[in-house]
């Protein structure tokens, strides 16, 4: 795998250890962490800090009966045994992404949004939105700020913006601040899995017009 | 499991969470026994172990300490964090019957106890409060032998008890954020705005967490 330049930031690790963070966000963090080791040990840590404060709560009685309850529930069954591991091949998308596709990229199905740039929308809670992008080699999404936070995972290929470059396994964290113009690199088309909890904001008149027809 | 009855009706894990209560109240009034009361109660290793007898023996009397000491948290945890009282009861007892249940995926080199039972609880908030889906990231592939490395179970045990003795030590206004952000008062966009959170801290185990993941994968 690829070197990862650009990592998730302690506020997305921390909600998203909490279950705060919209389902959009939390498949993006997800993917993110299944590329990740970085990652996967500081969500791990993010984890450790709720199993403390868990730990340290003060306790609320429960019902006399909540023992006798939860053995019923358990009714008698042994714990299940753990399924056996298998490795998915590296070139595959990582499972969390692949539950919302529907499989792996040839799975995919594809829109259009003109100028060679494509997207599916995946399902998710409506107080964010993700979708796959898809951006042609040397092709650029239109430029765009944004009002809310905005999440770019690269899952294939690279773009690059008035920041850095980013290529697979790298996040951009874009907030109101950033106005940019990702472009994809040359060669291999980019796909990102992207999301955001406001739409984006376009910056002339022609994709601010298409822009409740093709949902971005 | 075969849920065997005892004279009084009561099931192994009633009799034996009953005898645990006595034996904790006499703890308390015994002067020498104190010590071990103390150590019943705080975030000790042996929580590990009941998990891991619950596994291999489906061993209700583990099961029994195991709920006397979560159960409540748990609820209390979910209320805290906006859960009505009844709902919170409910989810604690699920939570527990999913500890069973999944008592195999447990790994004491990976997580402690008390943060693999919260991940559970937090999974619970998420399904039954919010109605939502949590993707998770996928699994590590486990490694040929099944059994875990001692030596990072212990490394993993005592970085948990550094991490809780800094967080029980840090400034109350400090704990209070971090508790705010865990009990949902707080958004992502919150948690990045706020410079008191004591980020330090939590990433003090990172380091070794990420080493250990390396071993793991090799």
């Amino acid at each position: 795998m690829s070197q990862i330049n650009h990592h998730l930031t302690d506020a997305l690790l921390m909600a998203y250890s909490a279950g705060t963070l919209p389902e959009a966000f939390s498949l993006v963090v997800a993917t993110h962490i299944s590329m990740c080791d970085e990652c996967r040990a500081r969500a791990g840590s993010f984890d450790s800090v709720g199993g403390q404060l868990l730990d340290s709560a003060s306790g609320e009685a429960l019902s006399d009966d909540a023992l006798a309850a939860t053995l019923r529930l358990i009714g008698g069954a042994a714990p299940e045994p753990r399924a056996p591991s298998t490795r998915r091949a590296p070139s595959t998308f990582p499972l969390p992404l692949q539950d919302y596709v529907g499989g792996d990229v040839d799975a995919i199905r594809w829109k259009r949004l003109g100028g060679g740039v494509r997207q599916m929308i995946l399902p998710s809670s409506s107080d964010a939105s993700v979708r796959l992008l898809y951006i042609p080699g040397g092709a650029a999404v239109p430029d765009h700020g944004h009002r809310g936070t905005e999440l770019t995972l690269v899952l294939q290929g690279a773009f690059r913006d008035e920041t850095d470059r980013f290529g697979v396994g790298d996040i951009e964290v874009a907030t109101e601040d950033l106005e940019h113009k990702p472009v994809a690199e040359p060669g291999v088309a980019c796909i990102c899995l992207a999301a955001t909890d406001a739409p984006l904001k376009f910056n002339s008149m022609i994709p601010r017009m298409l822009q409740p027809l093709f949902r971005i | 499991m075969n849920i065997q009855m005892n004279i009084t009706g009561k099931t192994d894990a009633q009799a034996a969470l009953g005898a645990y209560s006595s034996t904790h109240h006499v703890c308390v009034r015994v002067p020498g026994k104190v010590q071990l009361t103390k150590k019943d109660e705080s975030a000790s290793p042996q929580w590990a172990a009941e998990i891991l007898a619950i596994r291999d023996r489906q061993d209700q009397v583990a099961f029994a300490r195991l709920f006397q000491h979560f159960a409540p948290r748990i609820k209390g945890f979910l209320m805290k964090s906006g859960t009505p009282a009844d709902v919170a009861e409910d989810c604690a007892q699920e939570v527990m019957a999913t500890v069973w249940r999944k008592a195999a995926l447990f790994d004491p080199s990976r997580a402690s106890a008390s943060t693999w039972i919260f991940t559970i609880a937090r999974n619970k908030r998420i399904d039954v409060v919010r109605r939502e889906r949590r993707p998770e990231p996928e699994d590590l592939p486990w490694g040929p032998e099944a059994e875990t490395d001692q030596e990072d179970a212990l490394a993993l045990e005592q970085e948990t008890e550094r991490l809780s003795k800094a967080i029980s030590a840090l400034p109350e206004k400090q704990r209070n954020l971090i508790q705010r952000a865990y009990f949902g008062d707080l958004s992502h966009r919150e948690i990045a705005e706020e410079t008191g959170l004591p980020l330090g801290t939590i990433k003090s185990r990172i380091r070794l967490a990420l080493d250990r993941l390396r071993h793991e994968m090799k």
